[in-house]
């Protein structure tokens, strides 16, 4: 059992952040819907758990594995450890390029940005955000964007993956098999 | 109580009007950069912060760029006001809207 140091990051990056993000969402919307009359604090923290999560998602897609997702192989190469050219190189795996990784590469933006105002909203009136129903119901309104936004980079990211997987580097020996 | 005596004394919402507004000119801002970057080549490569991750980089650092500038710009003007919440918030939808269609290629693909 085995897997390779890219594999690891896009593991990480997917099902550790991104899918974490996700879990925490439904928690994040119960508690603005709320009514802003649960533990201010706790809230506070949660969203800053949330939106840390969040631009480590974006963050390490963008930087470490869209990079290897994108990268040219030179000529005469497999296109096995080249997932954009590989996707590309079939009319039947194209689509998933043009649209779904040309969408989630941006949209996925929407999730950190959001759910940071959320955070820096719920942290200046604590509390007091009990009374102002307008803008409680208007965050909520944005973090549940901010799902919509997740959650279409993650289902994008998981068909990218499994169309076109980003392997390469190390190799991480995790197990013998029997 | 965490918050500060001030605020959960009169509760204004001008700072919390403001963030709101940053973020949907953020989602616009950003889906309009990357059509830009993608459609003017001499832009794309401008935004080609790191080579790497090409264009997206810059696209998406300059749009946090104007989002945190927004945002304090806003903060500063609004946070000891009351502002009209009802007509900033769908402001603010409405740009978040067109960031989230902007993004979507088929419709980004028009421009």
């Amino acid at each position: 059992m085995a897997i390779t140091a890219r594999g690891l990051w896009t593991l990480l990056h997917g099902t550790g952040f991104g899918a974490l993000f996700l879990l925490a969402c439904s928690g994040a919307l119960v508690e603005l819907g709320r009514g802003g009359k649960g533990d201010s604090r706790f809230l506070r923290h949660y969203l800053g758990a949330m939106a840390l999560l969040a631009w480590a998602a974006v963050l390490s897609g963008a930087y470490l594995i869209y990079p290897w997702y994108r990268a040219v192989p030179p000529a005469g190469a497999a296109l096995a450890g080249f997932p954009q050219r590989l996707l590309q190189s079939n009319p039947a795996t194209a689509g998933w390029h043009a649209y779904g990784m040309e969408w989630k590469e941006h949209v996925a933006w929407f999730a950190p940005i959001a759910v940071t105002m959320a955070w820096s909203v719920v942290a200046a009136y604590g509390g007091a955000l009990a009374r102002l129903k307008t803008l409680r119901r208007a965050v909520l309104g944005f973090v549940a964007a901010a799902m919509v936004a997740a959650a279409l980079a993650g289902f994008f990211g998981a068909m990218l993956n499994k169309n076109a997987p980003v392997m390469g580097g190390p190799t991480l020996h995790l197990a013998e098999g029997r | 109580m965490d918050e500060s005596p001030s605020i959960a004394a009169s509760p204004r919402n001008g700072a919390g009007a403001a963030a709101l507004l940053a973020a949907g000119w953020a989602a616009a801002a950003l889906a309009v950069l990357a059509i830009l970057a993608d459609r003017i080549p001499t832009l794309g490569r401008w935004m080609t912060f790191y080579r790497p991750t090409g264009p997206l980089s810059g696209v998406t650092t300059s749009a946090i760029v104007l989002w945190l500038a927004a945002w304090m710009l806003l903060h500063r003007r609004w946070r000891r006001r009351d502002v009209a919440l009802g007509r900033i918030v769908l402001f603010a939808f409405a740009l978040l809207v067109v960031g989230l269609l902007l993004t979507f290629p088929p419709l980004a693909d028009v421009f």
